[in-house]
């Protein structure tokens, strides 16, 4: 029945928004603009990159990535990454947790708090841990006089990269787990479950692809940050570059083809990231999509 | 006893959901727990299951004082109102979790779900998923889960609240069997009293956190022990009197009210089979027309205005309709064979009994 419902509602809808529809000339003009845009303004450039970067050829792309400090920077890059990424999971999943499942006090502050990192300036980010940890900054000196590095070193890149990235989990999961409710995880806990087993069958699955999706967004960020690293980072070559940090100094030392190499290999990042995201979209729609289909077929 | 309840009562915050209630469930029972929204029912199971801490009070289940044991380990089988299923489970798996926690053997867990899946009319749809199931069977898959352990309770919250009419009627049917075979002691909740009456061996009555009565749909429908419990269980015809010279009246009906002071204000109630019908207009004392006849299947319910404008509820089988050759607008007589003396003095009506001042035509008026 509901199956039946859907189709005819569906066809419905495809009529009416024939009806609606722009004229013939109206309809191609709109949509070479938008293909126009997007091929000068995305797709050139981002094929510019890969073309600059093979340039004088293939040996001259790995020798690039090889040497040391662009190496020094990926590795970097990598490891920032694989700190802040599963930190902003277990932050993002207790947060929306407390806020899908939990009233308590303070409850908007929380919400409004998380959508920060989105309204302020990177630099800004950058500035605000500079401030804290800096020699200048309120606990500066103690750092310093029990010698502990924060600003201008690992810590304070993970730092600033968390800060920025620190939405993304959360706003991915927010609305899935608030949607969901709490009368799963009850039902489960009648039926015998304790918290981990709870979490771990019912909830875990129920939110799995909204997470992987905001990691994927996560990392893709993390990953690409420029703004609030550079300020916390101090561009110590072989030490602090990341791979954003390390093509801009290329690209300034007129070493172009190097700069694309390495902006190349972070281009191919964003791509994959582009491709798993699309992938994840396309499964569950395909998921529900098969879904419906066996609901059809069964009435 | 399967689980008593005692003195128990719950405070949200300042207000008080459930107040001092107190009642059992025998072994094997069907039970329901009726009442209006905000009663206080919905809170009285949840307390039972452990998904909410009584303020004060004690809870057994077969005698084991549960207060403080977890839910995990009170070894019932809670229905949720919107069944909860676990969207991202097949059925087979829905049905499964339970005994996947408890470590049953593989062998084992597959006889049980394929057992209850039979018993449940189930077969075929082990592998679908919740959202391809329809509203009645997402129920079955729901109670399936909640039964698979083998609970030592059956706890339904608004079982039927989620399916439409017809379904909900089939469902009924199908609980009262399904209780039959297994026998595990059941309470459900419901503000049907109509599906209460219906389902249940026996009936329990809240209002506002208060329990009002106990007892078997005829008991409550018979002899309900407040005005609460008679206007809430089936259709009555409510007035409101004044005593003059030893009797009540409200325009031209009288009754005798030998014992009352003059200025004493009365209310009674009366079931609509207490009001009978002549065609003779000069068999009964009172005179009335009939304004219109509803068909509830054999029953009809007659609606008689009288002259002063006042209008009274009366029913009768299609038979007797057809022999009185009655149709709407014609005069009759009438009169009133039994009452019960509701409240005296001023008593003020409930809010909630305003609310429910006229209950749709019910099954309930047919017992």
């Amino acid at each position: 029945m509901a199956g039946i419902t859907k189709t005819h509602f569906s066809s419905e809808q495809k009529a009416s928004r024939r009806g609606t529809e722009e004229s013939p000339v109206a309809k191609w003009v709109l949509i070479s603009i938008g293909m126009a845009f997007a091929l000068t303004f995305l797709l050139l450039p981002l094929v510019n990159v890969f073309f600059q970067a093979f340039e004088k050829g293939w040996s001259f792309f790995f020798g690039a990535l090889k040497d040391p400090d662009s190496w020094s920077a990926i590795r970097l890059t990598l490891t920032i990454a694989a700190i802040s990424v599963p930190l902003n999971v277990v932050f993002g999943l207790a947060a929306s947790w407390a806020i899908a499942k939990f009233e308590f006090r303070g409850k908007s502050i929380l919400i409004t708090l998380i959508d920060l990192p989105f309204a302020v300036s990177p630099v800004v980010s950058g500035l605000i841990f500079v401030l804290m940890f800096g020699l200048q900054g309120y606990f500066g000196r103690w750092l310093d006089d029990h010698d502990i590095k924060i600003i201008f070193a690992v810590p304070g890149i993970v730092m600033a990269t968390v800060f920025v990235t620190f939405p993304f989990v959360a706003r991915e999961l927010i609305p899935i787990m608030q949607a969901t409710g709490a009368e799963q995880e009850q039902a489960a806990l009648t039926l015998g479950a304790n918290g981990w087993q709870t979490f771990w069958y019912v909830t875990l699955p129920s939110v799995k692809w909204g997470l992987l999706y905001g990691v994927i967004l996560c990392n893709a960020r993390a990953m690409g940050e420029f703004g609030a690293v550079s300020v916390v980072s101090g561009h110590i070559t072989g030490q602090t570059d990341t791979m954003p940090l390390r093509v801009e100094k290329l690209y300034n030392e007129y070493n172009g083809t190097a700069a694309f190499a390495v902006a190349s290999l972070l281009a191919l990042l964003a791509l994959l990231t582009l491709g798993v995201k699309t992938f994840i979209e396309w499964k569950t729609q395909r998921n529900y999509e098969l879904a419906q289909r066996a609901t059809d077929e069964q009435k | 006893m399967s689980i008593e309840v005692k003195n128990v009562s719950k405070k949200f915050g300042e207000v008080a959901a459930v107040n001092n209630v107190n009642f059992s469930v025998r072994e094997g029972e069907l039970m329901a727990l009726l009442g209006p929204s905000g009663g206080g029912k919905t809170t009285v199971l949840r307390m039972i299951a452990g998904l909410e801490m009584p303020s004060e009070g004690d809870i057994f289940i077969r005698g084991e004082r549960v207060n403080d044991i977890a839910i995990q380990k009170r070894n019932i089988g809670f229905v949720f109102q919107n069944y909860a299923l676990f969207k991202n489970m097949t059925v087979f798996k829905n049905i499964a979790f339970g005994l996947k926690i408890k470590k049953w053997k593989k062998a084992d867990i597959q006889a049980r779900v394929i057992e209850l899946l039979k018993l449940l009319g189930l077969e075929g749809l082990e592998k679908r998923y919740p959202h391809q199931l329809s509203g009645g069977q997402r129920q079955r898959v729901a109670i399936a889960r909640a039964l698979a352990p083998k609970p030592s309770v059956l706890l339904l919250d608004e079982p039927f609240g989620a399916v439409d009419a017809k379904i909900r009627q089939e469902l009924r049917e199908w609980l009262v069997h399904l209780h039959q075979d297994l026998n595990v002691t059941t309470l459900f909740v419901t503000h049907d009293q109509e599906e209460a009456m219906e389902v249940s061996d026996r009936i329990v009555i809240f209002s506002r956190g208060n329990l009002e009565q106990i007892g078997s749909p005829r008991e409550v429908y018979d002899h309900p022990t407040n005005e609460f419990v008679a206007r809430f269980i089936g259709v009555m015809n409510v007035l409101e009197l004044e005593v003059r010279d030893g009797l009540a009246k409200v325009k031209e009906l009288e009754f005798p009210a030998p014992n009352e002071p003059d200025g004493q204000r009365i209310r009674i109630g009366f079931r609509p089979h207490a009001v009978q019908i002549s065609n003779d207009l000069t068999e009964f004392r009172y005179q009335a027309v009939l304004r219109r006849t509803y068909f509830l299947g054999i029953m009809l319910r007659l609606e008689l205005e009288l002259p002063s404008g006042l209008t009274l509820r009366s029913r009768m089988t299609k038979e007797e309709y057809a022999q009185l050759g009655l149709e709407d607008g014609r005069r009759v007589s009438f009169q009133i064979r039994q009452y019960r003396v509701l409240a005296r003095e001023n008593a003020l009506l409930p809010e909630e009994l305003q609310a429910i001042y006229e209950p749709p035509p019910t099954i309930a008026e047919n017992i």
